[in-house]
């Protein structure tokens, strides 16, 4: 049975990785909608798939996280990737397996996956 | 919403956009009368008696994007169509509570499904939030509190990836003991 004291474990791996998150500052960052809107449509498994695959590979220059609606509900489960420097990628219709093919593609890659994004979708 | 788990998800986004510290889940099943019951409560800005008043209406909404707001109407249509019930209680500058009491018995019931990812990621979304969830069915219960957890990780912040590890595993198993280990 999971304890409260394993905790304290986590905290001391942690605290020995801390120093080296700090040196970089190239913090991408990953925008789920997760309005009523969204959450119908299905972004909760989408957000799920970021979290874990972003854990499984250790990458700590990302941060994953949830926001409102941005006005383009029939479009979701919708996702920005913000990656310092360079421009917003708006990727649209998103499910679990498309979430990690963009983790491993761009997250960890670089390259934008072009095929979801809404610039692709609304041609 | 295919889930029940998931109208909580969207009801304590509404506690995040209140500005809540801290916010109590609680999932409470009674299998010899058959409901379920479903609460969130948030110490957030809380409503108006005007807000309070118009949050179940659809077409009321404090967004300024779009000119609906789904997310209360739906949790207490789903509540409602089972023939349970629905109420908010709201104090301003206190807190707001949202309960919903479902008939499990009823074929317009949805499954709660979930429940352990919205917690999960609530968890992971809003680090320096307190999130307390609270599941019992009949008289056996258990709890998880991110201010014991913090506790024990100082200041590691509750996203870090093995934490969220530990909260899926956490989770998983409290809910197969409270099913007397049998999966879900």
């Amino acid at each position: 049975m999971k304890s409260l004291a394993e905790l304290q474990a986590i905290r001391d791996k942690a605290r020995t990785q801390l120093n080296i998150r700090n040196e970089n500052d190239d913090n991408i960052r990953v925008l789920v909608g997760m309005a009523t809107c969204g959450i119908a449509a299905g972004a909760r498994p989408v957000l799920t798939a970021f979290v874990d695959e972003c854990a499984k590979r250790g990458l700590e220059n990302v941060t994953v996280t949830q926001t409102g609606c941005i006005g383009i509900c029939q479009y979701e489960p919708v996702v920005e990737v913000i990656v310092p420097g360079e421009e917003k990628v708006t990727y649209v219709k998103m499910d679990a397996e498309k979430a990690k093919k963009v983790v491993n593609d761009h997250l960890v890659n670089r390259n934008v996956v072009t095929e979801y994004t809404i610039g692709k979708y609304s041609e | 919403m295919r889930e029940l788990s998931l109208n909580i998800m969207d009801i304590a986004q509404n506690s995040v956009r209140a500005e809540a510290s801290e916010i109590t889940i609680r999932s409470i099943e009674d299998t010899g009368a058959k409901t379920l019951t479903l609460e969130v409560e948030d110490n957030g800005k809380g409503m108006t008696e005007e807000q309070i008043a118009s949050v179940t209406d659809p077409f009321f909404t404090t967004r300024t994007t779009r000119k609906v707001g789904l997310g209360v109407p739906l949790f207490k249509m789903a509540a409602e169509q089972t023939g349970g019930s629905f109420s908010i209680t709201s104090t301003l500058g206190k807190g707001t509570l949202t309960a919903a009491t479902f008939q499990t018995d009823s074929v317009d019931m949805t499954p709660l499904g979930d429940i352990n990812a919205t917690v999960s990621l609530l968890i992971n979304s809003n680090p320096d939030m307190d999130i307390v969830f609270i599941r019992s069915v009949d008289d056996k219960s258990f709890t998880l509190d991110t201010k014991q957890m913090r506790e024990m990780l100082g200041d590691v912040p509750l996203n870090n990836p093995d934490v969220a590890l530990w909260i899926n595993s956490f989770l998983e198993e409290n809910e197969k003991e409270l099913f007397g280990g049998i999966d879900q």
